[in-house]
């Protein structure tokens, strides 16, 4: 690792002042950036610690009766919170996808959307439960929803200075469930990763999200496949044609991993599953 | 010559100050800074779990932690399961089980395990499994391990 200047501001003013100079980077649970600085993949000049600044961390129930999660959040506090289990499961279960209990333990929801990666584990949960961004520099601050964050792999709306602050969750849907498509049953990165999030009317489909990682340049969402999905109640038709409609709406590469088709062929099987058990979800 | 920085925290019950460069990872500190070799260093980037230590209470890799955002924090190392006179009953397990062969991974495995039982004293088979995924071995496989910790919390 190369030699930096390690800041730990109390304040967000001072955190953005320090992160608007160049060569800087944000430590949040590290489980990014430090293995970076040691592969010399990142080479900051200054490292500045979130850790210090009070209200980063923590789940808090809103007054509209959604949910706020602070940035600083750990990732395995998220998947054991019992409020984000019951209201908000894909979040759940994609945050208990992340790697091992030990790097859990440390990663932090911020980090996981701020680090752009399109394979990210919580990011279509989030797309999917339509979380809004909330964002603070030194100018003010402003709110993005989470599909407006992306703008390539690794890179963001975020400019020099910004720091997200925390994620807001509207009102719980009816049903949401994420899928990690995977070898291994843990300690695994995503072939592709799919969450839905349905309301229900009954027995009818009144609003569907789907939410897509590592399946095109950034997370998206499969915006013709909710469409398709308004205002129908669940059959193996509409399924088979919401499946179809997220599957075109990617744009998978071919690596080591598995193929662009593979990929697109189970974007298909995978929307329809999560779709399905997000539907019986909200029936249970 | 890098700048250093005056660190305190409790280590297995002590105080301890140390001084480091902010590059030095916890596991550097424990080990180069303050002898306390337990932790291993495997992969160095998170996948192995050699360097596993309890930090506030919660497992991490001590390789993923930069030592100085551990101020006023709280570290367990291996160095502290036992007491003066006796083997902690993890490692007495581990031992029973023969739960170990060259090991480097035997610390971490045991923090992990020590984690385990303070949040769950009396795992099943698969919560155990699941639990250890983040520590890898590559002598013994993983069944005289799961064994140890499953007698260990029967013993416990």
């Amino acid at each position: 690792m190369r030699s930096f200047e390690f800041f730990e501001p109390t304040t967000l003013a001072e955190a953005s002042r320090l992160f608007a100079q160049e060569h800087a980077q944000l430590l949040a649970g590290g489980t990014d950036l430090v293995i970076g600085m040691k592969a010399l993949t990142e080479t900051p000049q200054s490292v500045i610690s979130l850790q210090k600044i009070a209200g980063l961390a923590g789940i808090t129930t809103d007054a509209d009766g959604g949910v706020s999660i602070g940035v600083m959040t750990r990732v395995r506090d998220v998947e054991l919170s019992e409020e984000i289990r019951n209201g908000y499961t894909a979040l759940a279960e994609g945050a208990a996808e992340i790697g091992s209990i030990q790097i859990r333990n440390l990663a932090t929801l911020g980090g996981n959307i701020a680090h752009a990666s399109p394979a990210a584990d919580t990011v279509a949960a989030l797309l999917a439960l339509d979380a809004q961004v909330d964002i603070a520099s030194a100018d003010g601050e402003r709110s993005v929803p989470i599909h407006a964050l992306f703008t390539g792999p690794g890179q963001t709306i975020l400019t020099a200075g910004e720091i997200m602050t925390r994620f807001r969750l509207p009102s719980p849907a009816s049903g949401s469930h994420y899928i990690k498509h995977k070898i291994r049953e843990v300690m695994d990165l995503a072939f592709i990763g799919v969450a839905a999030a349905v309301d229900m009317d009954n027995g009818t489909i009144t609003g569907a999200r789907i939410g897509l990682a590592a399946v095109a340049p950034t997370p998206i969402r499969a915006t013709e496949a909710e469409e398709l999905l308004a205002g129908k109640s669940l059959t193996d038709a509409i399924l088979a044609e919401a499946g179809e409609a997220a599957a075109a709406a990617c744009s998978p590469i071919s690596d080591l991993r598995c193929s662009a088709e593979h990929r697109r062929e189970m974007v298909d099987v995978l929307t329809r599953r999560t779709v399905r058990e997000a539907v019986a979800r909200a029936h249970a | 010559m890098a700048r250093k920085t005056h660190v305190q925290t409790q280590i297995n019950g002590d105080s301890v100050e140390f001084l480091c460069e902010a590059r030095q990872s916890l596991l550097e500190v424990l080990r180069d800074e303050l002898q306390l070799t337990g932790a291993k260093e495997g992969c160095n980037n998170g996948n192995c779990g050699a360097c596993s230590v309890i930090l506030d209470g919660r497992l991490v890799n001590s390789c993923l932690v930069l030592g100085v955002e551990t101020g006023g924090k709280v570290v367990e190392t291996v160095e502290g399961l036992a007491a003066p006179d006796r083997l902690h009953p993890i490692q007495d397990a581990f031992l029973e089980n023969a739960a170990l062969q060259c090991g480097i991974c035997t610390p971490g495995f045991l923090m992990s395990a020590k984690a385990l039982l303070d949040n769950n004293p009396n795992p099943t088979e698969p919560e155990v499994r699941y639990w250890l995924a983040g520590n890898l071995c590559r002598c013994t496989g993983y069944d005289k391990i799961v064994r140890a910790v499953l007698d260990a919390a029967a013993a416990m």
